[in-house]
C-alpha cells in the first residue's frame, strides 16, 4: 500500500509519470519521467517552450489524460488507474479550469455558463442561480449574469471562467496560459484574482511561457524534452 | 432531482433546436412528412371502416338484399318495338325463400310502381312501394308522424300510405296532413304516417329506401294495381310485368349471412332462366372497406415508411454535423466533468425533441390531408386518439433511432482535442 502523501500536505504528487505517444513510426515521450509534488495552497507556474510536455503535464493533472506509466496521486490517492467515468467524477468535484481561449460555451447566458458544473452535479435551479450570482459578484461581474459571452470583453469572459471554475469550489484550480489571449492590463486583473483566490486557500496551477507571468506564482517548474529543467522559487512564502 | 434534470436537457434542447430555426425545420421535414402520412392513412383507414359500418346500418347488418334487375338481353329488344317484357322476382320466390332457409328470420318484399298522385292541390308523380309491415322492422327508419304499416292493414287491404320524407316532401305533406286523403293513381289512400328515409348509395348496394316516396300495404298494390307497368318512352311504349323488384332477407346470425346469401343465389338460378335480379350482402361492403383501408395503407404506408427513413437519416446528418460544429462544447462539457453518458443523453434528447417536434408538425399536415381526401373525394375519414399517438411515438422513436449515432459520436470525443478545436 501506499503511504498517505496527504501527510506532508502534497496535494499533488507525480512519481515517474511518463506519457508516450505514437507519432507515425516515432514514440514521442512528451513526459519522459517526471517526479514532482505541489503542495496544497501553492500557486505554481509551469514553464517551458512548445514541446517541452507542460501542456501534457497540465492534462495529467487535470485528470484529463491517463500516464502510459508511472504514478498520479492527486489528495492521496492514486488515481493514474481510474477509468474515464471516475476520471469526469474527479475533475467535477475536485478541479475547476481556466483556459487562454476561455472556453464558454457561447449559446448559455453567463449564469448558464457559471452553472455548468452546478448541473452536472445535480444541484436544482435556484439552489445554482444563488451560487452563480454570488460566484459572478467575486470575480466582479454582478450584473453580467444574464449577458452572452460573445456580448463581453476577454477580461470579462475570463471572469466568467473562472467563475466557473469555482462554482465546484475545487481544491485546485488550473490554468492554462490564462492571460494568453489578453492585453497585459486585463492580463494583470486576472493574475490578481488568481493570486486572490491562492490566498483563499487554493492551489493554483497555471501553465504560461511568459516570464512576467510566472513571476506571480509561488514557485516556477521549468520543463525541456519531457524532464524537469529546474524548479524556482519567487518569493518566501509559503509553498 | 433525476426528473428536473430530465426537464432541464429537454429545455436545452429545445433551446438548441431554437437556435437554428430553418436549420431545424428543414431537418424535420422527412418527419413532417413521414408522421403526416401515417396520421391520413390510419385516419382514411378508420374513416373506410366507419364509413361501410354507417352503411351497414343503413341496410340492415344481418339483410341481404335480392333486387331485380332487367338482364342486358332484355334491355336490347325491348328498346325495338311494343313488347312486354317480363323479369323480375316473384312472388313465388319470396316465399320459396322464406320457407327454405331455417336461418332466415324474415323477408320483406318490394313492389315498385310510378303512379301520378294528388294531395289536394298538389299533384305530382310518386314512387309507389307495396311492402308487408315487415319491411319496416328490416329496414328501420324513425318515425316522424303517425305509424307505419301495420299486420291489420294487411288483412284488412286498407288503403292506407306512409309517406317517406323524399315523398312528403314532393307532395308536400306535413305531419298535420296525417288522416288526409291522397290519391294514387285514381284511388284514394288515407295518409297514416310520414317516416325517415335514407339516400345515397352504400358501396354498389342501393339503399333499399332511397327511391320510394310512399309505402302501401302488398296486398293493396296488387289489387289496385296489378303487375303490368306502362312505360312510354319517346316513340315507343313498352309494358313490364314485375311481381317484386326487392326482397329483403334477415338472417338470423351475421356469420350465416354470407352462406345463406350464396344458398339464396343456387335457389334462384333454378327458377330463373334468365339473370334478372341480383342478391347483395351489406355484410361485403366491410370487406370492400377492408381493401379500400389496405389498398391506402399500402401507398401511405410506403410514402410514411420512405419520409421517415430519409427523415431519419436527415436528422442524423445535421446531428452529425452539429456534433462536429459543438465539438469544443462538448470539450468544455467533459473538462468540467460531464461523464460520456451524459453526453450521449444530451444529444439524444435534442434529436428526439427534432423528431419529436417535426412529429407534431407532422400530426398537423396529418390531420390535414384527411380534410382533403373528405374534401375532394367524399371519402369518411376519422381521427382517433390511437391515429395521433402512434405517429408522435414513430417520430420519438425516430429520434431515438438515428440520434443514437450521433450521440455516441459526440460521446467519443477527446476532451483535450476538443478544446483545442476551433
Amino acid at each position: 500500500m501506499v503511504v498517505p502523501i496527504t501527510e506532508n500536505n502534497e496535494i499533488v504528487k507525480l512519481e515517474k509519470a511518463q506519457k508516450i505517444y505514437q507519432m507515425g513510426m516515432q514514440q514521442v515521450h512528451a513526459l519522459a519521467g517526471v517526479t514532482v509534488s505541489f503542495k496544497k495552497g501553492s500557486f505554481w507556474a509551469i514553464m517551458g517552450p512548445s514541446g517541452s510536455g507542460k501542456s501534457t503535464m497540465m492534462n495529467i493533472l487535470g485528470c484529463l489524460d491517463r500516464l502510459t506509466s508511472g504514478r498520479y496521486f492527486l489528495e492521496g490517492k492514486d488515481v493514474s488507474s481510474l477509468d474515464d467515468d471516475s476520471l469526469s467524477e474527479l475533475r467535477l468535484k475536485h478541479l475547476g479550469f481556466v483556459f487562454q481561449s476561455f472556453n464558454l460555451i457561447p449559446q448559455l447566458s453567463v449564469q448558464r455558463n457559471i452553472e455548468l458544473p452546478l448541473y452536472y452535479l445535480g444541484w436544482d435551479a435556484i439552489r445554482s442561480a444563488k451560487r452563480a450570482e454570488k460566484l459572478a459578484e467575486e470575480v466582479g461581474l454582478g450584473g453580467r449574469l444574464h449577458h452572452r459571452p460573445t456580448e463581453l470583453s476577454g477580461g470579462e469572459m475570463q471572469r466568467v471562467a473562472i467563475a466557473r471554475a469555482l462554482a465546484n469550489d475545487p481544491q485546485v484550480i488550473f490554468a492554462d496560459e490564462p492571460t494568453g489571449n489578453l492585453d497585459s492590463v486585463t492580463g494583470e486583473q486576472i493574475l490578481d484574482l488568481l493570486v486572490k483566490l491562492n490566498k483563499q486557500g487554493k492551489t493554483i496551477i497555471m501553465v504560461t511561457h511568459e516570464p512576467d507571468i510566472a513571476t506571480y506564482a509561488h514557485n516556477q517548474l521549468h520543463m525541456i524534452d519531457g524532464v524537469i529543467d529546474r524548479i524556482e522559487r519567487n518569493r518566501n512564502e509559503a509553498d | 432531482m433525476r426528473q428536473t434534470k430530465i426537464f432541464r436537457n429537454i429545455w436545452l434542447g429545445i433551446e438548441n433546436v431554437l437556435l437554428h430555426k430553418l436549420r431545424s425545420f428543414l431537418t424535420m421535414l422527412g418527419v413532417v412528412f413521414g408522421v403526416g402520412s401515417v396520421v391520413a392513412m390510419l385516419s382514411v383507414g378508420e374513416g373506410a371502416s366507419k364509413e361501410a359500418l354507417e352503411q351497414i346500418r343503413k341496410l340492415g347488418s344481418n339483410n341481404i338484399i335480392v333486387s331485380a334487375i332487367k338482364s342486358a338481353e332484355e334491355e336490347a329488344t325491348t328498346t325495338q318495338h311494343s313488347h312486354m317484357s317480363i323479369y323480375g322476382l316473384t312472388y313465388e320466390d319470396q316465399l320459396r325463400i322464406a320457407e327454405s332457409f331455417s336461418n332466415i328470420k324474415k323477408t320483406a318484399p318490394a313492389k315498385l310502381m310510378r303512379k301520378g298522385s294528388r294531395l289536394r292541390e298538389r299533384a305530382m308523380e310518386l314512387r309507389v312501394v307495396g311492402t308487408t309491415p315487415e319491411w319496416f322492422e328490416l329496414v328501420p327508419r324513425e318515425v316522424i308522424a303517425g305509424r307505419v304499416l301495420l299486420p291489420a292493414d294487411q288483412d284488412k287491404q286498407a288503403p292506407v300510405a306512409v309517406l317517406t320524407e323524399f315523398g312528403a316532401r314532393k307532395i308536400l305533406a306535413i305531419e298535420s296532413t296525417i288522416g288526409q286523403t291522397i290519391r294514387i293513381g285514381g284511388d284514394e289512400f288515407e295518409i297514416v304516417g310520414i317516416i325517415k328515409s335514407e339516400s345515397g348509395q352504400a358501396g354498389n348496394i342501393q339503399i333499399p329506401d332511397q327511391q320510394i316516396d310512399v309505402y302501401i300495404p302488398m296486398e293493396v298494390a296488387r289489387k289496385y294495381f296489378g303487375d303490368i307497368t306502362f312505360i312510354r318512352t319517346s316513340g315507343s311504349r313498352t309494358l313490364e310485368k314485375v311481381e317484386l323488384h326487392q326482397i329483403i332477407v334477415q338472417v338470423d346470425d351475421t356469420k350465416n349471412v354470407e352462406s345463406t346469401a350464396g344458398a339464396i343465389e343456387e335457389m334462384l338460378k333454378r327458377f330463373h332462366k334468365k339473370k334478372d335480379y341480383v342478391v347483395s350482402v351489406p355484410l361485403a361492403l366491410l370487406k370492400q372497406a377492408e381493401a379500400t383501408k389496405r389498398t391506402f395503407n399500402i401507398v401511405l404506408g410506403s410514402i410514411a415508411g420512405i419520409s421517415l427513413l430519409v427523415g431519419g437519416i436527415g436528422i442524423m446528418n445535421i446531428m452529425l454535423a452539429s456534433v462536429t460544429e459543438r465539438t469544443r462544447e462538448i470539450g468544455i462539457r467533459r473538462a468540467i466533468g460531464a461523464k460520456r453518458r451524459q453526453i450521449v443523453i444530451q444529444f439524444l434528447i435534442e434529436t428526439v425533441v427534432l423528431s419529436t417536434t417535426g412529429g407534431i408538425i407532422g400530426l398537423g399536415v396529418g390531420t390535414l390531408i384527411p380534410f382533403l381526401i373528405t374534401y375532394f373525394s367524399g371519402m369518411m375519414t376519422v381521427l382517433t386518439l390511437a391515429g395521433v399517438l402512434l405517429p408522435l411515438l414513430i417520430s420519438m422513436t425516430i429520434g431515438i433511432v438515428f440520434g443514437l449515432y450521433p450521440a455516441m459520436h459526440a460521446a467519443k470525443v477527446d476532451p483535450i482535442v476538443a478544446l483545442r478545436h476551433e
